[in-house]
């Protein structure tokens, strides 16, 4: 009877033994990750999460010149501010003390990378997130305002930490951001409603 | 864990670095290439490889169910259908856990049979198997828990049914239900504290007793369809002659009963997961509602063989008694059974029948348990109960005085 | 060693005895529940010699079949929405999977008002429910579930005038239904002549069916109706159930592949042991 194993190599066919063994531990290995899959999408938004964060119309009559509304898109604060020809003459003049004045660095969809950030020069929408480090910057509309100096601009203001940011959110030099706010996608459908979530090209009108 | 350093290979760089922190080479050493396992395992010794398998499913599928369940009777019913159709691949991670669970009982009730076909539970290996039943009772209050959780109306009856028995304790009964339950019926109290003990106590209780069930029976090798103890005769190199190192002849044969395990698993999980009825029962697929029974309270199908012994006598406490002694019996079992010989192939025909009629009446059961209590299925519960305590009732009698003539010197091979 | 190979055979007679016994009755639950769980292809029962077995009427559910749930979201919609909700089901969801374009969607399946995120909910007053009719209709998102669709499949073929309650009709399947029956413009106004009931026969006993007041369907048109519908309940109760079996198809071929592999392995290193 053996009792041990056979430790001479003469039977043993080793290059059957590694192939085998080869052939084996990678099957397993690909099937470990096709397991990994399921447990990792499970991770992925749900349809819940995604139906929550289905494209929001909103009514753009009802904001008047000169105010701002919030609206939460995908748990974000959207800022839609109704800009005067005023406001939009205070673009311009200062692009020096800007970071990124054409905004290069900065995260919008293309349609909106022109001087005003905008689709439309008297809407501007961008998410209400400072680029720093996440807070809400707070609307500081009215040009020269005491704490801001006398060469404030209108824009916003992030209470946090103090970066500055124009009436197109482009940031100013000397703030902690880096970037101008981000401009998500959103376009213009012929009603009058603005719709957050859908780009021009697929609503066929900008 | 013996051996000395000699027999341990010298490393260098990140495998020296390690070694010299962690014993990393003398587990495996001692573990796997260094422990010798009986050479003649039969089938029936894939069971406990394919109990850590079905641990493993449990634990990993519950964690990321646990991501999504909300607990709490107005939102957990809800919750379930949300991972069944909203999460990606939620469907999936729910029927790998309900089908894991009747998994896990098919694996652990042969697993069991095994020890009574081998006498795995004799000495010295009673602790291994008192671990073991621990760990069953823990599994059985784990699996009961976790049923509750959907908060379909099976989950709520079944509850209901079962917490009502701690009340036939006479005295503390009545009490002692309210405390279990944290109110005055099955609510959101024990919905609560079942999700608690369900996902956290009982799993941290099972390791442990999985651990200490591994040590046990490191300590003395694993018994052998032969029934006898291999470490008795060993070789000039001092390794038992009708033993085998774990690694690789057992690691790479428990890998094919993995994988024949995994088909199965993955047949039911994909084209049959309800199992008709059996392992999601039909109920639960409505909320729970406390003013309407569903028409046939049964528990799931792997507690219905105690079920059937509840039933079996009409009086409410006299049942409860015979269903915990039915257990309690499964415990003693290695002081009930007096033969010196381990295994049934040298055994006598008397110790044949009785696990055979043992056998029979365990499955008989668990059938009528499924049953309503009526006409004829009573009565056959009544016998198939009576013979059920006959099999420990009498085994210190007729187990005596078995011959230990016939039990060979070494293992047989190609036996079944 | 003659001895002990007669009594290892004994041995191996009886633990094999055993576990066919067990494999005897995992299979007919196996396969118990695969026929439950595939489609149970019978037509409907009729008039079978001395009455109508009813009770063997099956739904025959084909869940891949995606014009036939269509045409049951369609049924749904017209007319279960009104009372009963799918409250798990999205709308944009049921037309993912059934393959409803968009704009059909809106146009057809969807109550004004309602998006295609939102879930099928009835516009029905919950709270008035039980004082109209007794009980305030469930949801059926789960109704294929737990009843089985054969269950449904006759519950709606099974109204029939019955004088003796509120709603002028009852029910083979639910005795007592506080549901109306509301297909009756499809279907046709029936009688049933009851006969007694029958030993160890649970459910009523049915001689034969008398048209009261024809439908606008034909007797095939409305079966077909109907089991559209219970086709679109059996897919609304668990609706990755396509999906689950494609996919479970390679998970087992892909498993076969592996086990065959360890197999071999097995089979090498233990020319060692033998």
């Amino acid at each position: 009877m053996s009792d041990t194993p056979a430790t001479a190599a003469n039977e043993v066919d080793q290059d059957r033994r590694g192939f085998l063994t080869f052939a084996t531990v990678a099957t397993g290995a690909v099937g470990a990750a096709f397991v990994a899959v399921p447990f990792i999408a499970s991770w992925s938004p749900s349809e819940r999460a995604r139906a929550a964060g289905a494209p929001v119309e909103v009514d753009l009559a009802k904001i008047e010149p000169g105010q701002m509304l919030t609206i939460p898109y995908r748990k974000k604060p959207m800022y839609i501010v109704h800009r005067t020809p005023e406001m939009l003459g205070h673009l311009a003049g200062h692009d020096a003390k800007l970071k990124d004045p054409e905004s290069k660095d900065s995260e919008q969809p293309d349609y909106a990378r022109n001087a005003q950030r905008a689709v439309k020069p008297e809407f501007l929408v961008l998410e209400g997130t400072c680029t720093h480090l996440g807070c809400l910057p707070k609307a500081r509309f009215q040009p020269g305002m005491a704490d801001l100096g006398a060469d404030w601009p209108g824009g916003f203001f992030c209470p946090c930490h103090g970066s500055r940011f124009d009436l197109a959110g482009r940031v100013f030099e000397g703030s902690p951001a880096s970037k101008n706010l981000r401009i998500p996608v959103y376009s213009f459908r012929d009603d009058g409603m603005l719709v957050l979530g859908v780009g021009p090209t697929e609503t066929g009108a900008a | 864990m013996a051996g000395n350093d000699d027999t341990l290979p010298v490393r260098t760089g990140f495998l020296g670095w390690l070694n010299k922190r962690l014993p990393v080479d003398a587990f495996m050493r001692d573990q796997l290439t260094g422990y010798y396992a009986p050479k003649n395992f039969n089938i029936w010794y894939y069971f406990g490889v394919l109990s850590l398998v079905a641990l493993v499913l449990q634990l990993v599928t519950g964690i990321f169910l646990t991501m999504h369940y909300k607990v709490g009777e107005a939102t957990a019913f809800d919750s379930v259908e949300y991972i069944m159709r909203e999460v990606p691949y939620g469907w999936l991670l729910r029927y790998m856990h309900s089908t894991g669970a009747s998994a896990f009982f098919i694996v652990i009730y042969l697993h069991m049979f095994r020890a009574f076909l081998y006498g795995s539970y004799k000495a010295p290996r009673e602790l291994l198997w008192l671990f073991g039943m621990a760990i069953y009772l823990a599994l059985m209050a784990e699996a009961f828990m976790g049923y509750v959780l959907p908060w379909g109306n099976m989950s709520f009856w079944g509850a209901q049914v079962i917490v009502n028995l701690f009340g036939t304790i006479p005295v503390v009964g009545p009490g002692l239900v309210d405390w279990i339950r944290g109110d005055y019926g099955i609510a959101d109290a024990t919905l609560n504290r079942f999700f608690s003990l369900h996902v956290v106590a009982v799993p941290l209780v099972l390791l442990l007793l999985v651990a200490l069930h591994l040590v046990a029976l490191r300590q003395n090798g694993s018994n052998n369809p032969d029934g006898i103890e291999i470490k008795e005769k060993k070789g000039p190199d001092g390794k038992p002659l009708d033993g085998i190192p774990f690694h690789p002849y057992y690691t790479v044969k428990d890998l094919v009963g993995v994988g024949v395990f995994l088909i199965l698993f993955a047949i039911v999980v994909f084209f049959v997961p309800t199992f008709g009825g059996l392992f999601l029962e039909n109920p639960n697929f409505e909320p729970a509602n406390p003013l309407s029974t569903p028409e046939h309270i049964a528990p799931v199908w792997y507690f219905t063989p105690f079920y059937a012994i509840l039933r079996a006598v009409p009086d409410q406490r006299t049942g409860a008694v015979l269903m915990a002694l039915s257990i309690i019996c499964f415990i003693v079992v290695p002081w009930l059974d007096r033969s010196p010989v381990k295994s049934t192939r040298y055994r006598p025909l008397r110790w044949k029948l009785a696990l055979a009629i043992f056998a029979v009446s365990f499955v008989a059961l668990g059938y009528l348990g499924l049953k309503p209590a009526e006409g004829t299925y009573v009565a056959l519960a009544r016998i198939f109960t009576a013979l059920y305590f006959a099999f420990f009732a009498l085994m210190p009698f007729y187990t005596r005085g078995e011959s230990t003539s016939r039990v060979p010197d070494r293992v047989t091979l190609n036996h079944d | 060693m003659t001895e002990l190979a007669i009594r290892s055979r004994s041995i191996r007679a009886g633990a094999a005895r055993a576990l066919m016994g067990l494999a005897a009755a995992l299979v007919l639950c196996g396969t118990a529940a695969a026929a439950e769980e595939a489609a149970g292809h019978e037509e409907a029962g009729h008039e079978e010699g001395h009455g109508v077995d009813w009770q063997s009427w099956m739904a025959g559910n084909e869940v891949t079949n995606t014009a036939s749930l269509q045409r049951g979201a369609a049924n749904f919609v017209n007319y279960c929405l009104g009372c009963h909700s799918l409250k798990y089901m999205r709308y944009e969801r049921m037309a993912k999977d059934l393959n409803i374009p968009t704009a059909q969607l809106t146009a057809n399946l969807i109550p004004t008002g309602a998006r295609p995120t939102d879930y099928m909910l009835s516009s029905f007053p919950h709270a008035e429910g039980e004082a109209w009719f007794g009980r305030a209709p469930p949801d059926l998102s789960l109704v294929a579930r737990y009843r089985g669709s054969d269950w449904v499949y006759r519950f709606l073929k099974g109204f029939y005038v019955d004088a003796t309650r509120p709603s002028g009709t009852n029910n083979l399947v639910l005795d007592g239904a506080a549901m109306p029956a509301v297909l009756s413009d499809l279907e046709g106004v029936k009688s049933a002549v009851l006969g007694a009931a029958a030993e160890g026969h649970a459910g009523k006993v049915v001689e034969r069916f008398d048209v009261v007041a024809p439908g606008r369907l034909k007797p095939e048109e409305f079966d077909a109706f109907v089991r559209d519908t219970v086709n679109f309940l059996d897919y609304a109760g668990d609706p990755a159930q396509v999906q689950r079996r494609s996919i479970g198809l390679w998970v087992v071929l892909f498993l076969l592949v592996f086990t065959a592999f360890a197999w071999m392995l097995k089979k090498e290193y233990w020319k060692d042991v033998h």
